[in-house]
This record gives C-alpha cells, structure tokens and sequence, in this order.
C-alpha cells in the first residue's frame, strides 16, 4: 500500500498516512466549506488499511482549528480506525491541544466519549 | 441615490465595528475575512484563548451565510442571495451580526431548532453536541446541524436572533453572537 501525502493549505490540514509504519497525522486547520471530498482519500486509504492490519497504529492529531463540517468527517476516520483497532490494529489516537485552548481540548474529550479507543490528551506548550 | 458616506462611517465607528461586508459570499470572500480578522486580532494582542474562540465562531457563522445561499430555491427574488455581516469589538466582548433572507417555511424550523438548542444548559448542550455528531446524518457538506450547537458552546451566551417576515415567502434572518472576552 502507498503512503498518502496531502500538503496542507489555509483552509486544510497536511494528512500523513505511512501504512507501512502504521503512523497517521492530521496536522494544521480543517475549515473547508466542504470537507466530504478532502476527507475521502484518507477514509478510504483506512479502509484498504483495514485488510492488512499491522500490529500497532499510531495516529496524532494535531489540528489548530477545524469546523463543525469536518468534524463528522473526522469522527468517520476515528470509526475507521475504531474498525482497525478491534481486528488487533493497536491504535492510539494522540490528540494535541494548546495549554490554553479548553475548546480543543474538550473537542478531543467529545471523540474519547463516542470512540472505543485510548485517547491520550497532549499538552502543547506555547512557546 | 442620496447617502451620505461619513454618517455610515461616524454610525460604524460609534458601534465599533471593526469590519462589515454586503453581498455575495463566496469561499475565496471567507478566505479573505478569516485572515484579516486574524492579522487584526493579532495587531490587538489578544490572548490565544480569545482569538481561538472568535475565530472558530466566525468560521461556523460565516460558513452558515456560505451554505444557505446553495439552498436558494430557484426562482427565488434577485438580491435574496446576498448577506451581510459585521464584526464588532468593545472592551467587554467581540460581536458578529450577521443578516440573510430565509422562506417563511425554513424559517420556522430554523426557530425551532434555536429555540430548543437556547433551552439547554451547558452540560445538555455538550450531550446534544455528541448525539448530533454521532447520529450518521451528516449534509451533503458535512455538517448537519452542528455549526449553531457550536456556536452556543462555545460563546458560552444563548443565541440571540430575529425572524423579520418581509412577505407571504420571506423573513429577513438575522443572528447577533456575543463573545465575552
């Protein structure tokens, strides 16, 4: 399988998906008016991920702002990787927030709520 | 025509407004907007916290004006499809109006829904928030009824907004959110 590349732009994150490594990062701002179409690449790279599941899966999140259109979007990739972890994917899921940003944080604690994942809450200090 | 250009400016300064906008919106305009506030907040040294918040709010509410001008019906009268928004900020709080035609008929569900979501306490709100974003319906972009459940969240302020009927079809819809700094 190949690795997916995204480049990041103002109203999108950069996506790094290395399946060979079994390490995924969303990293940046996802505010597009319409997310369906950026998120779809990255669902389905999971789901051809799915079929040949590696032992241990680590993604970080790390986003500075996304909207409440990619945020249904992101709970898809969070299912998917729900799905890899059950067929024993290892996930972690690293969520990154500012020390000041409560809303980030209680973003990812939203996710934690629904997905049946280990969460690990990660401070990022502001320099 | 007979307008006179220094009162609209005297009443936007008395106001503070910082920035104001009339028109069609498209995705190129919210670019545009997202990075002046940002370049304006900046200027400002404004606390990260605040400036995260604003921001965030002014994504969903301007993304709002963005997706209801799609649900135009066809036939609809010319002028209907343009909006208008303003951002304001005082020493207490930064404030975002914004303003748009809606059909009597979505006008009502709208109410509703805003009604129901200014009912709600914060720990219902993060509930209802959860139970949207995880019952599968989802819009053509993504969404599905989250931005306004946001906004309220994060405001931490009931919504504060208007239904003005204009005729048998239309109200003018205008929505005013309060950030407390």
């Amino acid at each position: 399988m190949e690795n997916l590349v995204i480049e990041g732009s103002p109203k999108t994150p950069t996506i790094k998906f290395n399946p060979e490594e079994g390490k995924l990062l969303i990293q940046g701002r996802s505010i597009p008016e319409n997310s369906i179409d950026f998120y779809k690449p990255l669902v389905d790279a999971l789901e051809e991920y799915a079929g040949g599941v590696k032992e241990a899966t680590k993604v970080d999140i790390v986003l500075e702002y996304f909207n409440t259109s990619s945020s249904k979007c992101i709970l898809d990739v969070f299912k998917k990787l729900e799905r890899i972890n059950e067929a024993g994917g290892g996930v972690t899921i690293n969520w990154h927030y500012e020390e000041d940003d409560e809303d980030m944080l209680e973003a990812g604690e939203d996710y934690q709520a629904i997905i049946n994942i280990p969460f690990k809450m990660v401070e990022i200090e502001e320099d | 025509m007979d307008i006179n250009i220094y009162d609209f400016y005297n009443k936007m300064e008395q106001d503070n407004i910082m920035l104001s906008f009339k028109g069609n919106v498209t995705s190129e305009l919210l670019t545009s907007v997202l990075q002046i506030m940002e370049s304006k907040m900046d200027k400002l040294n404004e606390p990260n916290r605040i400036k995260k918040k604003v921001y965030n709010i002014l994504v969903e509410a301007l993304q709002n004006l963005y997706h209801h001008l799609d649900k135009q019906p066809e036939g609809a009268p010319k002028g209907h499809n343009t909006v208008i928004f303003m951002i304001g900020k005082t020493e207490e709080a930064y404030s975002i109006f914004t303003g748009n035609y809606i059909s009597n008929d979505n006008a009502e569900k709208l109410k509703s829904r805003l009604e129901k979501i200014n009912s709600l306490d914060a720990d219902e709100l993060k509930a209802y928030y959860k139970e949207v974003l995880n019952n599968g319906m989802m819009s053509d972009k993504g969404g599905g009824g989250l931005g306004m459940i946001d906004i309220a969240r994060k405001s931490g302020q009931r919504l504060d907004f208007d239904f003005q009927k204009v005729d048998e079809e239309y109200s003018f819809y205008s929505l005013n959110i309060n950030i407390p700094q």
